[in-house]
């Protein structure tokens, strides 16, 4: 089984051919989304961070930043920094500039302003585009491929049918030689024991174990609740009305998205992988810091359920919609790609909605665009900032 | 035909409702491959779980081809399985042993 996509000199497959215009700082977020405006192929990853940081939140900045340009559906990057910041444009380009890709930066504050700054950096801007417009497609196997599964505005199908139908997607895709992630920790309380026992080794099984107690600590602390009572709260009364009866039920119902694979690694957040196969990355629930933290792992697809509907997206990644429910699929069809309901309708088996999953996200790697890529949805972009237990838990060094 | 319920791994021991489903109703779900047809206990709200087999007090119960918990009594095929049968095995003591 093989995909269409651009080959990278550091040995990479990207799926797209991007050039992205990333901010060092936020303070530069409105000149890099002027600049990326100017210049078509052009992407800009807007955030809210890069200055008055220190410590583990400091690294995981640039940890993200870093590996988001080196990720290989960008094929060139321009840093666009302010020149005072905490995280300097240098230091980020300098940290792309091993992936082998052309890198250019520009400082405001050097350049005598954003309009300035504008100026160069959308002519900069231009002659990458120009420059990594030549590179052509080639055929890579799906060793080359790693998938991220994300939920968000979830509905009673979503467990049913959208999420066990993107497992098995998953799974075919591990089986295939590829690598898929599944990350929002605090959504996985309760199934840490039954994703240890699928770990690939002891190591594994303990960083699971590691990286879902975090969370549960911090959620500890956050709810000020004695242990019973917050147990309780994690199954709220409108979960109990639609059916969940235990707090394992509920975690499975997202969990069962990454599908039934071992487990080959736990991921710092934003971490590249090294390993393919399953991994968890250590993220939390929010869709944006958690679909950004997988993306800067190395995930060039996200696939990402949704029983509300949303039209969110990725500036780097494209992103596939599905949805349980038709009803949902029909009232937000500019936005879903995929309607599973057609399980529950009858028309359709969860593995036949499985099968259609991965046909999909080989017709996306091959170059198909997703409705969020055609409306230029790029929501999804947010970098984590991690709470205390976490700066506890690690020492920066660990982390760099 | 519209499937009234959804059985997610072939190994579980529950359904799942797509529709509300009324005491005395015939169900028809897809266990893997295969089509099974049982009769409806008593009232199944849309989302909720149904017994596919007979499932006795203290027996592990399986969705998603795990266990989400064990039943704290006996329930027969069709019947409702819910927070009144269905207990968290994820006890106090355990929680807080994985905590330490």
């Amino acid at each position: 089984m093989k995909f269409w996509g651009y080959p990278r000199p550091d040995g990479g497959v990207g799926v797209r051919n991007l050039v992205a215009v990333i901010p060092s700082t936020y303070c530069a977020n409105g000149t890099a989304r002027r600049i990326a405006e100017q210049v078509q192929g052009a992407v800009a990853l807007h955030h809210e961070v890069g200055c008055s940081q220190v410590g583990l939140d400091m690294e995981i900045t640039a940890r993200t930043l870093k590996n988001l340009g080196r990720h290989p559906n960008v094929a060139a990057v321009l840093v666009v920094g302010l020149g005072c910041e905490r995280l300097q444009a240098a230091e980020l380009a300098d940290g792309i500039a091993p992936s082998g890709k052309p890198v250019e930066k520009i400082v405001i504050q050097e350049c005598g302003g954003s309009l300035r700054a504008l100026e160069i950096g959308a002519s900069l801007a231009r002659k990458l585009v120009q420059e990594v417009s030549t590179i052509q497609r080639e055929q890579f196997g799906l060793e080359h491929l790693a998938v991220a599964t994300e939920c968000g505005g979830t509905d009673a199908f979503s467990g049913i049918v959208a999420n066990p139908a993107v497992g098995i997607a998953a799974d075919m895709i591990v089986a295939a030689g590829g690598t898929v992630m599944i990350s929002e920790v605090t959504e996985l309380l309760g199934v840490e024991d039954l994703f240890a026992a699928r770990a690939a080794s002891p190591e594994v099984a303990e960083q699971i174990y590691r990286v879902i107690r975090l969370s549960e600590a911090t959620l500890t602390r956050q709810s000020e609740n004695d242990l019973s009572g917050k147990r309780r709260a994690l199954i709220s009364t409108g979960n109990i009305q639609g059916g969940v009866s235990t707090i394992v039920e509920k975690s499975l119902g997202g969990a069962r998205k990454a599908g039934t694979s071992p487990f080959v690694g736990v991921l710092k957040y934003g971490e590249t992988y090294t390993r393919r196969g399953l991994h968890l990355m250590d993220t939390p629930g929010h869709d944006a810091q958690s679909t950004t933290g997988m993306v800067a792992g190395g995930c060039q697809i996200v696939l990402f359920t949704t029983g509300r509907g949303t039209p969110t997206g990725h500036p780097i990644a494209p992103v596939i919609k599905l949805t349980g429910n038709t009803q949902t699929f029909e009232k937000m069809i500019d936005n879903l790609d995929i309607n599973t309901g057609q399980v529950i309708d009858g028309t359709k088996t969860l593995r036949e909605a499985g099968e259609e999953i991965f046909s999909e996200v080989l017709a996306v790697a091959n170059g198909k665009r997703t409705k969020a890529e055609v409306l230029g949805h790029d929501e999804l972009m947010s970098v984590w900032r991690p709470p205390s237990e976490h700066e506890a838990a690690y020492g920066c060094g660990e982390w760099a | 035909m519209a499937e009234k319920a959804i059985v997610i791994d072939p190994k579980d021991s529950v359904a799942v409702a797509v529709v509300e489903l009324a005491a005395g109703e015939c169900c028809t779900v897809r266990v893997g491959d295969e089509l099974r047809a049982l009769e409806i206990r008593e009232k199944i709200p849309f989302g909720h779980k149904f017994a596919l087999r007979r499932i006795s007090k203290g027996d592990d119960v399986l969705k998603y081809g795990e266990v989400i918990g064990e039943a704290a009594g006996d329930i027969e095929p069709g019947g409702w399985v819910h927070v009144h049968n269905l207990v968290s095995k994820r006890a106090k003591e355990k929680i807080l042993e994985a905590l330490s």
